[in-house]
């Protein structure tokens, strides 16, 4: 591998097997790597080729494939779940198209000096229309819709495949010279209409795409940090690091396919942040190349005062200011022990109301989320077939034990599920605490299964989309994050500002709309919804779920939620920015931007 | 026994009285104030509470079916005795109905009578309803075994003025917003703040209405429902009470041995109620984008706070757009109609001509969109009759004419002649004021017409524009919208073939004249009423006076000039419209108001009463032209 960034210091990791494959690879077909990656994941839909859910021929639910403990399992309450939540029929079908239309794909704006000056470079790069489309997009619905039944207005020109630091330094240096858009591109996951091409745009736009910048350049043991290029995806940094022994714990749902540079780019937050932290308190230092130049800091301190903290200008930047290439991260043992755990509440606002005191005392697990109701059924419709009569009859007797024996209504009781992680004696201390705490709040310990299974689904829920998508259901998730003693208003009066909208837009049968308690924080909690509805009889779908999204997002403005918590504002959301940061607020961050890209470079369109 | 399974909010956790007191008193907001108050005054938190829980157990109501029960059986008795129809729209009640399932319910009646609470929940409880909690001012109080059985029966009491108080304003406001969040019952007041003793609609409180409408505002429930809820009296059980009321002699206090004496109204008959239970407006939509969501958002939600301007803007519209509606939703008798002309045409008129005169209103009210109660079949003359028979004690028929009855309403009544016929009349125009809202639009374009010095558009408007502002407090405008009122009174003339318009001018067609002078003529009891009260405050106040000396001195000079015949308007004697007046010049600066210790105190500039009697005579324009925004 041509680079030798950072490759001195102790604990390199030498990623020999690039070498062998013979990196960096020059041509205009994109490299093996590339291919193989690509070809795993769908083209329009959610993750892998192979996992997915399906309708067997006994008209059980199925998920196929081997990566997800789901599957190749049997789910057979999930079909009657479908067709009570949504009023969905199998009969009712839609097909996506089966692959991408080459004709269909606009023809790439091309600026033949660039391109010579690119091919002097070396960097590989591609204008095939497949790997152009695939990087056109994230995954709002309105962008998977388009996948299946339409196509982009404008999409990149051009990908290109930068290796290492100084590549990315030679693109944006040509992109001023040839006054060129450029759109980074991770992991591909956003959730904001970031990746979408501004329509108007002129320029022949470049798609950066950091996926072979993925190698982790030095572990430094002493200080527990380590050097990380910023195109590596969620679950191989995690892999490398423990071959080490190490984490860094950040796990975000979408952290099998997002990027260590999208985490920074969007201020991702992960599940385990209770005891790892949001990106903001992982990162030690950043270096981001921008058409000014590079941006980082001389030392690598836990804090230091120096005016406003410049990583601040870079997380949350959406793309707009430059390309993240390397980021330093903190890094922790792996732990030792870990240990699921659930709770089942007799309804929401005493599951609320438990999660606050265990903030308030500070002894929150690595993850602790409360879901509602609908949620909590959704998850039970997931349930595989059980392998023997002695569980089936054990689940009966839990039932039984819950609903009839301390009166929970099994339509309104909720759970929260857990997850403990340290060293094992501290775990089962610290397990104590937080069932002690739930007690006081009527909370029923409801085992370590049900636990481990809701985290399981936070993996495969995305898939449902899809499957959803062949039978007129559509679907999205959004989050924000609220004041402890708003969030049951919030949660309820969204819930309902969605089902009214539905109902006002003309959506036949009622949607699902619920929410779960994702995080919790000292000074108030993330909120996540999924709200999902049967279209059938409904002539432009995506308009109308647009218009109910918008309503619930101001719904949760109005209820003191913020407009965020972790998906970021993209496009999607810009419209409430001058509301949620101030016009002078607004003012700060478009002159930085006005200093850093004068001549909009990264004009992706985001945020500002 | 009626089986009383009522319907009943969604979202409600059932619970009992004391435990809503309780939750009121530990409730943040409460605790808040205690532990300021107690820092003010260097006094133990404990103290406060314990006052807290005085004003609560004051206050608090204790539903119980049984007092319901009971009252719910002597009132059916006693309806029955006093009412011969009670009319309810039925389909009002359905949407009441669904609203209550839905979301927190607050029902706005209008106010006439002491009848208009106790019908409503005998209604609700007929029709399988969740009660409702009423505001009730806290003078029930004063009346033995009365009081606690309203407070049985659903009402809780508030004292007539608490704005300085802290700790009663907290303790009221929460326990209101309390029953109000969990649904507990539908809440029931009246934005008129106290019975209309004129039939008139009196201008909003607001106080209540804020109170009600900032859980939705804090977004800690997600809509209400506001119902706006008229009822009409074909005659109203305190008219009498009224007439002496608003000349001075004074209300008798509320007391149980008063209400014992006045069993002998049972044996009268009082006619037909109307019940017209309006559609609810849900607060969410009228709150649509005018609510700036973030002062809300960066305050503690418990905390005490100042509503911004634009939140007292939208409680004032909103509570406007509610009597409004109420207004629009009146049923009117065809007495109504035989008051509003027989009062011009006094001291007596023929009978034939007070039918022809009635049945033409009547033609003149429905185009004017007032909903009359006069089945197709009845004829006018029978229609007359039974409402002369029915307010026999205001009006009679001697010698083929219609005469009003001023011998003495009540017995061993004050011999004064100008006394007895102003009773008369004002018992009369309690009446012919139900029309007032419905007319006042057209009515006041027409005053205008013969204000203004030309024909000319402007100056119109200019006219009608000082009246509305004049009478600002005498009927009900929506805030800021005098163009949109003034169109509105054309539009409505036009209608009836009274008026013209051409693009610079309006005037009377020579077949509408009659139409303009009759308008006109139902409102100058307010024009000159008004000119007299004015003329006497430039001439005579000299020094700051309260409104305690202010009335009975109006009145007072009123009184003289009817004595020596040098005016006819014998409803300037009425304290209401003294009220209004005064209320009114302070709104356009002529008078000052000063908070004082001892209440408000003002101050006439008289110079500036001196220019606005000049308007109304039409001796300097009223204003410079608008003539753009026409």
């Amino acid at each position: 591998r041509g680079s030798g960034a950072g490759a001195e210091g102790a604990g390199v990791i030498e990623p020999g097997e690039k070498e062998a494959q013979g990196w960096p690879c020059h041509s205009t077909a994109p490299c093996q790597e590339v291919v193989a990656t690509q070809e795993l994941l769908k083209w329009n839909g959610w993750g892998y080729n192979d996992s997915k859910f399906i309708f067997n021929k006994k008209g059980q639910a199925e998920f196929t494939g081997k990566r997800y403990r789901l599957g190749g399992m049997v789910l057979p309450t999930f079909k009657e779940w479908i067709e009570k939540t949504f009023g969905a029929s199998l009969e009712h079908k839609t097909t996506s198209r089966a692959s991408l239309n080459v004709n269909d794909v606009p023809p790439p704006i091309v600026n033949e000096e660039f391109l010579q000056d690119l091919r002097a470079t070396k960097i590989s790069y591609s204008q095939d229309a497949e790997d152009r489309v695939f990087r056109a997009h994230g995954h709002c619905l309105h962008e998977i819709f388009v996948l299946r039944e339409g196509m982009f207005k404008r999409i990149p020109d051009i990908v290109v495949w930068p290796v290492c630091h100084e590549d990315v330094v030679k693109i944006v240096e040509l992109a001023c010279k040839h006054n060129l858009c450029i759109i980074p591109f991770g992991g591909g996951t956003s959730v904001s209409s970031a990746l979408e091409c501004p329509e108007e745009e002129k320029r022949m736009i470049i798609s950066l795409d950091t996926s072979q910048m993925n190698r982790i350049l030095w572990i430094d043991e002493k200080n527990l940090t380590a050097c990380v290029e910023a195109g590596i995806v969620g679950q191989d940094l995690e892999k490398q690091l423990a071959e080490s022994g190490f984490c860094t714990g950040h796990e975000p749902d979408s952290m099998e396919f997002s990027s260590l540079g999208g985490w920074v780019a969007t201020r991702a937050s992960g599940m385990k942040k209770n005891i790892y932290g949001n990106i903001e308190d992982l990162v030690i230092h950043i270096k981001m190349v921008t058409p000014r130049g590079i941006v980082e800091k001389n030392c690598q301190v836990p804090r230091m005062s120096t005016g406003p903290d410049i990583h601040h200008f870079i997380m949350g930047s959406e793309g707009t200011l430059g390309v993240v290439t390397e980021v330093t991260i903190k890094i922790r043992p792996v732990p030792e022990y870990q240990k699921y755990g659930s709770v089942v509440f007799p309804n929401f606002e005493r599951g609320v109301a438990c999660l606050r005191e265990v903030a308030k005392q500070r002894c929150a697990p690595a993850s602790i989320r409360l879901v509602d109701n609908a949620q909590f059924q959704f998850g039970h419709a997931l349930k595989p077939q059980v392998a023997s009569i002695f569980t089936s009859f054990l689940d009966g007797l839990k039932k039984f034990y819950i609903t009839k024996f301390k009166g929970f209504d099994p339509n309104i009781l909720c759970v929260a599920t857990l997850l403990f992680e340290g060293d094992r004696e501290k775990v089962l201390q610290h397990e104590k605490q937080v069932y002690d705490i739930a007690t006081k709040f009527g909370g029923l310990a409801a085992g370590e299964d049900n636990g481990q299974r809701g985290y399981m689904l936070t993996f495969v829920i995305a898939y449902l989309r899809d499957l959803g998508l062949d039978y007129y259901v559509i679907g999205e998730s959004f989050e924000t994050s609220v004041p402890w003693d708003r969030v049951l208003d919030l949660c309820r009066n969204v819930k309902e500002r969605i089902v009214r909208e539905c109902k006002e837009k003309g959506v036949q049968f009622a949607p699902l709309s619920t929410c779960r308690v994702t995080q919790t924080y000292d000074a108030g909690a993330c909120v996540y919804f999924y709200f999902a509805f049967n279209y059938r009889g409904i002539s432009d779908p995506i308009h109308v779920y647009e218009q109910i999204e918008r309503a619930a997002r101001e719904e949760i403005l109005a209820n003191g939620g913020s407009l965020s918590h972790h998906h970021g504002v993209g496009k999607l959301r810009k419209r409430w920015m001058k509301e949620s940061i101030s016009d002078v607020g607004l003012g700060m961050l478009r002159s930085v931007k006005e200093y850093v890209d004068p001549n909009n470079i990264f004009g992706n369109k985001n945020l500002l | 026994m009626k089986c009383y399974t009522p319907v009943i909010y969604k979202g409600l956790s059932p619970c009992k009285p004391n435990a809503i007191k309780s939750a009121v008193l530990q409730s943040e907001q409460v605790q808040y104030v205690i532990k300021q108050l107690a820092k003010e005054m260097g006094e133990s938190p404990d103290i406060i509470q314990e006052e807290a829980m005085e004003i609560l157990d004051e206050m608090g109501h204790r539903m119980q079916l049984g007092a319901v029960r009971f009252f719910a059986f002597t009132l059916s008795k006693i309806f029955k005795q006093l009412f011969q129809r009670v009319c309810v729209n039925e389909e009002g009640m359905q949407r009441l109905q669904h609203a209550i399932q839905e979301h927190p319910v607050v029902l706005l009646p209008s106010h006439r009578s002491y009848v208009d609470f106790l019908m409503l929940s005998y209604l609700l409880y007929t029709y399988d309803l969740a009660l409702p909690v009423i505001a009730a001012g806290i003078d029930f109080l004063g009346m033995k075994i009365v009081g606690e059985l309203l407070r049985r029966a659903g009402a809780f009491f508030m004292r007539r003025s608490f704005g300085g108080n802290r700790l009663y304003w907290a303790v009221f406001a929460e326990y209101v917003k309390t029953m109000l969040r969990s649904g507990y019952a539908p809440i029931e007041f009246f934005l008129e703040g106290t019975r209309s003793r004129t039939a008139k609609t009196l201008t909003p409180k607001f106080g209540l209405l804020s109170i009600v409408m900032e859980p939705f505002f804090k977004r800690e429930v997600f809509d209400t429902y506001l119902v706006p809820i008229s009822i009409s009296y074909e005659r109203i059980l305190e008219e009498s009470l009224y007439a002496y009321e608003l000349l001075g002699v004074p209300k008798p206090k509320e007391s149980t041995s008063g209400l014992l004496k006045a069993r002998r109204i049972l044996s009268d008959n009082f006619g037909t109620i109307h019940i017209y239970v309006g559609q609810p407006v849900s607060l969410r939509t009228l709150a649509s984008g005018r609510i700036s969501r973030c002062p809300y958002n960066l305050v503690p939600r418990h905390l005490p706070q100042k509503p911004s301007e634009d939140i007292q803007e939208f409680v004032s519209d909103v509570a406007y757009k509610m009597e409004l509606l109420q207004i629009e939703n009146m049923v009117l008798s065809p007495w109504v109609l035989v008051a509003a002309v027989l009062l011009q045409n006094l001291p007596a008129m023929e009978f034939e001509l007070l039918i022809e005169k009635t049945l033409w209103l009547k033609g003149l009210t429905q185009t004017f969109g007032g909903f009359i109660e006069w089945p197709d079949n009845l004829c006018a003359k029978k229609a007359v009759l039974s409402g002369l028979t029915l307010h026999s004690n205001i009006a009679g028929l001697v010698d083929g004419h219609v005469v009003l009855n001023d011998k003495g309403v009540e017995d061993g009544a004050v011999g004064e002649i100008v006394f007895r016929h102003a009773l008369a009349v004002l018992m009369c125009a309690t009446y012919r004021n139900q029309l007032l809202n419905v007319f006042v639009r057209p009515a006041l374009v027409a005053v205008a017409l013969q204000m203004a010095p030309s024909f000319r558009k402007e100056e119109v408007y200019s006219c009608f524009n000082f009246l509305r502002d004049v009478f600002s407090d005498e009927f009900i405008f929506f805030p800021g919208i005098s163009l949109k009122d003034f169109e509105e009174g054309c539009f409505l003339l036009t209608k009836c073939d009274a008026i013209q318009t051409s693009q610079q001018e309006i005037y009377p067609t020579d077949k509408g004249s009659g139409t303009v002078s009759f308008l006109s003529a139902m409102f100058r009891p307010f024009v000159e009423g008004y000119q007299l009260i004015f003329r006497y405050l430039s001439k005579e106040m000299k020094e700051a006076f309260t409104e305690k000396q202010f009335i009975p001195a109006v009145r007072n000079f009123v009184f003289q000039l009817l004595e020596k015949g040098s005016t006819q308007c014998y409803e300037a004697l009425s304290s209401d419209m003294q009220k209004n007046a005064l209320s009114a010049l302070v709104q356009l600066g002529a008078v000052k108001k000063k908070k004082t210790p001892n209440g408000f105190t003002y101050n006439v500039n008289q110079e500036a009463v001196g220019k606005i009697l000049d308007m109304f005579d039409a001796r300097i324009p009223v204003q410079k032209p608008v003539a753009a925004r026409l």
